[in-house]
């Protein structure tokens, strides 16, 4: 055991000694696989903060029903009634005035203005859920409930929350296809270059496999080679992201400074950071198994 | 410790490399293996360190038998020769140290341990003063001592040895054989392929002559 161990710390210290020895080749090599894993890496975070924005919003299909502003205390439980009856409403909760005002009052900038006003603006609303999602049962339901004499305004609109979802998801998708095109590419640079490494080091190997060198032993220091390749590149795509993230940060707090909002784009979270580092990591494993499993076994002693 | 039997080599292209050969060594024993260029010397040497698989018969190589050897089993096999080569197969891009210790490095002992027996086996040989060199810098009589030494750092129980005085002048020859003769007054077994007579006639010992792939004085 105590051997084993050794012998893969040798190929560690191996490997990495390779790497300090062709420091301009191993920086390009990790700058390659690091601009490649950034694209998606950038965008995978740019959309977990979008799907962060999205999910705030109820995707249920629901229509806010909001009662005018002379309606009594019995047109809202006439009202309150009605919807409980229809088989279509899967639930309907009341939203007095006052406490919309109080909710509306909690909202970043609203505070201070709502405070300047003398009375409440805001009407009695219900909000309403429906068994059905499809659309045209949400719209028959407005229909019917903008005719009742106590309401106002009936706003049926969980459709364009339901829309960044779905564009949300297209990207993240589109996303996955990058990467995956990205990743062939990876696993291509990582097998050229442990190819060439392979080549470099001819006699070396075939002198080993004389002397008594295992295939593990030889194979050894080009996995972890290509590993640390593929970690170089992981964190440089780590620094790209939370740099490029950074930047955009600048522009997105001006803007979300006008909403009156203090939003800004999050960097990946250590768990997704780390997801990316092993995923790297992997890749150049892969590479490197796949140029070894094809060109070491062709170098035989003679 | 060795044994042919029967043993044939046919190359892809139908160049026959041995015919039939069959003969048996001790433990111990040090013998010579002679005969003209393409007589088979090289392709017998390498059937015992199963660089080459027997296309008939069997190579039994301490209790091994080579033919049925699988992939896996080779280094095993090679760790416990001590191969020596004319054209000696050393490593330039490392010290002279370094090239020594390589055999110790695919058995996982420790770099302490392995440090002590290269320097050992380079003093045996007379070029430990020289262990920081590059093997580029030594003379073709030091790098045969180094590819000895590289080939002794295992303690290995046979020494095979193709030509190893060949393109070197008398004195660094003699010196090379007595370096062998040394291991083969340890026990060590030896099997050493030549066309130097004069080698032999310094260190008489049991000849196996080889000609056109056939035994011809076993």
């Amino acid at each position: 055991m105590m051997g084993w161990l050794r012998q893969h710390g040798q190929a560690l210290r191996g490997a990495l000694a390779k790497l300090a020895m062709q420091r301009l080749a191993s920086l390009l090599n990790a700058l390659v696989i690091g601009v490649a894993l950034a694209l998606p890496a950038g965008g995978y975070a740019v959309l977990e903060n979008l799907r962060g924005i999205a999910s705030r919003f109820s995707l249920e299909p629901q229509v806010s029903v909001f009662l005018a502003p002379e309606a009594k205390s019995a047109d809202a439980d006439a009202l309150g009634r009605r919807l409980r009856e229809d088989r279509r409403v899967a639930s309907s909760r009341y939203v007095p005035k006052d406490e919309a005002l109080k909710s509306l009052s909690r909202t970043e900038g609203f505070a201070e203005i709502l405070a300047a006003l003398e009375k409440n603006p805001l009407p009695d609303a219900f909000v309403v859920k429906l068994r059905d999602p499809d659309p045209a049962a949400l719209e028959s339901l407005a229909v019917e409930l903008r005719a009742l004499a106590a309401v106002t305004h009936v706003q049926a609109d969980s459709s364009w929350a339901r829309r960044i979802a779905a564009l949300v998801e297209i990207a993240r998708v589109g996303m996955l296809i990058l990467a995956a095109l990205l990743a062939v590419g990876l696993l291509a640079v990582t097998f050229n270059s442990i190819r060439l490494q392979i080549l470099t080091q001819r006699d070396e190997i075939e002198v080993s496999r004389l002397l008594g060198a295992t295939d593990g032993f030889i194979q050894r220091p080009f996995y972890y080679l290509g590993a640390l390749q593929g970690l170089a590149g992981g964190l440089v795509a780590l620094g790209a992201v939370g740099g490029g993230i950074g930047l955009l940060n600048q522009g997105v707090r001006r803007l979300a400074a006008t909403y009156g909002s203090g939003f800004e784009l999050a960097l990946l979270d250590p768990g997704d950071a780390l997801a990316l580092l092993a995923f790297a990591s992997l890749l150049g494993w892969l590479g490197a198994n796949l140029s070894v499993s094809m060109y070491l076994r062709e170098i035989e002693p003679k | 410790m060795i044994s042919f039997s029967e043993v044939a080599k046919r190359y892809p292209g139908g160049q026959e490399g041995l015919r039939g050969v069959s003969f048996a060594i001790e433990g111990g024993e040090f013998v010579f293996l002679t005969g003209r260029s393409g007589a088979g010397k090289s392709t017998l040497l390498k059937l015992v360190a199963a660089i080459e698989r027997p296309t008939s018969g069997a190579v039994v190589v301490n209790g091994q038998n080579v033919g049925a050897l699988k992939r896996s089993a080779v280094p095993y096999l090679r760790r416990n020769l001590g191969l020596v080569f004319q054209d000696q197969k050393l490593l330039y891009d490392r010290s002279v140290f370094d090239n020594v210790v390589l055999p110790l490095a695919f058995t996982g002992i420790a770099h302490r341990n392995a440090a002590k027996r290269a320097r050992a086996a380079l003093d045996k040989v007379g070029l430990l003063a020289r262990e920081r060199a590059n093997p580029i810098q030594l003379s073709g009589g030091e790098q045969q001592r180094l590819a000895i030494a590289r080939a002794v750092v295992n303690r290995p129980s046979i020494i095979i040895a193709d030509e190893p005085t060949a393109n070197l002048d008398a004195e660094s020859a003699a010196r090379i054989l007595d370096v062998l003769l040394s291991f083969h007054e340890v026990g060590v077994t030896l099997l050493v392929s030549t066309h130097d007579t004069a080698l032999i006639e310094r260190a008489p010992r049991r000849v196996l002559e080889l000609r056109d792939g056939r035994l011809v004085q076993p």
